[in-house]
């Protein structure tokens, strides 16, 4: 399958649209525009390197080199210049697509460049198999590359069904990341149109642009969300379909968003840029239920010392780059390193397997503490680490964000907050302190920044 | 409040949270003859750091490692000592 093909086979594309929060461009005039032979001769068969600005430009190229390039990289937004330099390296990328916006050039070791405008312009007579090679999220350290097919990254989407009519496909993610790139390919594949998000964008004015676009389908982290329900804006989206991925998505940001939109569909979706994309829960409800556990339709699942493995054709094939790392077991299998707890019929997810806490030799799950904050009234979003200890090491320390009505007495709050954890809680899992901040860090990836985890 | 009545104040509130059965706290008290425990004592050190900025437990040897209420906060005070100094 190849991007711009599938696109022209599909017809239909009169009035569908990409658009970016500068401008609305018809996709049929993306896939079909003028080609340029020079353009196609300097990309065709090589390792490209995709290192642009914002998010019309990833796309337009992304069209144009799916089918065309060897491989294809894609450079997520901010990412710093020792980071881009790794991933050209590791990509070994012959050539670079980039734009005003891209990395500066001395980034780029003096790898030769062509512009995204002259890029868009090339196109493959014979179209062969493009690798397409995604970064991980990189909350701790140096991100990877991972290797992946265009068919792997389409697996979890179903080719065959029609859009519903109308549908009108935004992420808050990039779509170079894994997240981004699933509403991207939905929306090519569909076809369907796409409202693009940009990073330097206000949340208030991007809700405003894609109620005003009319978009249909959407897709946030839990923490875009909760950005989003602080949002006065919040009520120009009348979404039917309401998406998260790439966080854990707990009770309390499920309920709130079925309170907000309570005619949509709301999914969360279990997915990660090694994993690729592996079920979607939406019976409104934490966690998933035991029953997925096993083999499905083109996925396998298991639970070994208490972390997910995942076996599908939808996972990346391998890290790409300098390092000994095997993405896949012997056995086939994906260590997503995602802790998970069962109770009753259904698992919990606990947190990363990295990020854990270690109190005196006891562990806890940042990710657990903050579902159990994050329920209590009147906080809105709340990040937990480690705080050095003397006696036990480290002892569990929140910051949390309050939302505006929350009250003015922060002692009696910072009390009842850590009265609220006690029951609920392990007592070492109990907050020792709770800080209040006026916002937490969130990557471009949309994900909580968890210093040190 | 004396920097001994913070202590004692902590001592009393943590036990009380974790639940645990105290006798009255006293200057000749020894903690760990309580049910005053390890995590106890790392919620009572954050505690008072965060009320004094003062940790002296990160910067003593094991053999000064206090082991009454009343070593407790000569701890805390020789600590206010050096950080007003």
């Amino acid at each position: 399958m190849i991007l711009r093909e599938r696109l022209l086979a599909a017809g239909g594309l009169d009035g569908l649209f990409l658009s970016d929060h500068r401008t609305k461009k018809d996709l049929a005039g993306i896939v079909s525009g003028e080609r340029e032979p020079a353009a196609t001769a300097a990309l065709a068969g090589r390792r490209v390197l995709l290192a642009v600005g914002g998010q019309m430009a990833a796309a337009r190229a992304m069209i144009a080199l799916d089918g065309l390039a060897a491989r294809l990289a894609l450079v997520p937004p901010k990412l710093a210049p020792e980071h881009i330099a790794r991933i050209a390296s590791d990509a070994e990328a012959e050539i670079c697509v980039t734009d005003a916006g891209g990395p500066a050039p001395d980034t780029l070791a003096g790898l030769p460049c062509i512009s995204v405008d002259d890029a868009s312009r090339a196109a493959a007579e014979t179209p062969r198999e493009t690798e397409w090679a995604l970064a991980t999220s990189g909350t701790t350290g140096a991100p990877k590359l991972v290797a992946h097919t265009l068919e792997g990254l389409t697996g979890g989407i179903n080719k065959a069904a029609a859009p519903e009519p109308g549908t009108v496909w935004s992420t808050f993610y990039d779509i170079r990341r894994y997240g981004g790139l699933q509403v991207f390919l939905r929306a090519m594949l569909g076809p369907s149109s796409l409202v693009l998000s940009d990073a330097g964008e206000p949340v208030r004015d991007y809700l405003i642009r894609v109620g005003a676009a009319g978009v249909t389908h959407i897709l946030g982290t839990p923490s875009h969300w909760r950005l989003a329900l602080m949002s006065a804006a919040l009520d120009r989206l009348a979404p039917r379909y309401v998406r998260l991925s790439g966080e854990i998505a707990d009770q309390n940001i499920l309920d709130a968003l079925r309170a907000a939109f309570p005619e949509s569909r709301i999914a969360h979706a279990y997915a990660s840029t090694e994993g690729g994309v592996g079920f979607t829960v939406e019976d409104g409800q934490e966690g998933f239920p035991a029953s997925l556990i096993g083999t499905r339709a083109g996925i396998e699942i298991t639970v070994r010392e208490d972390s997910l493995f995942v076996r599908s054709p939808r996972t990346g094939r391998r890290y790409l780059g300098a390092t000994s790392e095997a993405l896949i077991a012997e056995d086939g299998f994906i260590d997503t390193g995602d802790l998970v707890e069962r109770r009753g019929e259904r698992y919990h997810f606990l947190g990363r397997r990295s990020g854990v806490i270690n109190v005196g030799g006891a562990k806890v799950q940042p990710e657990e503490v903050e579902t159990v904050i994050n329920v209590f009234p009147g906080v809105s979003m709340s990040r937990v680490r480690a705080r050095p200890n003397p006696i036990l090491g480290a002892v569990v320390e929140a910051e949390v964000v309050l939302r505006a009505d929350a009250g003015e007495d922060r002692i009696a709050i910072k009390k009842a907050i850590i009265a609220h954890c006690r029951p609920r809680l392990a007592g070492h899992k109990v907050p020792a302190s709770v800080t209040f901040v006026d916002a937490l860090p969130i990557t471009s990836g949309g994900k909580l920044v968890r210093r040190g985890a | 409040m004396s920097l001994r009545e913070t202590v004692f104040a902590e001592i009393a509130a943590i036990a009380a949270e974790q639940e645990k059965a105290m006798p009255p706290i006293t200057d000749e008290l020894v903690m760990l003859d309580t049910e005053f425990d390890s995590l106890c004592f790392a919620l009572l050190v954050a505690r008072m750091e965060d009320l004094t900025g003062a940790d002296p437990f990160s910067e003593m040897d094991a053999s000064d490692l206090p082991v009454t209420v009343g070593d407790l906060v000569a701890l805390y005070d020789r600590a206010a000592t050096r950080q007003a100094a």
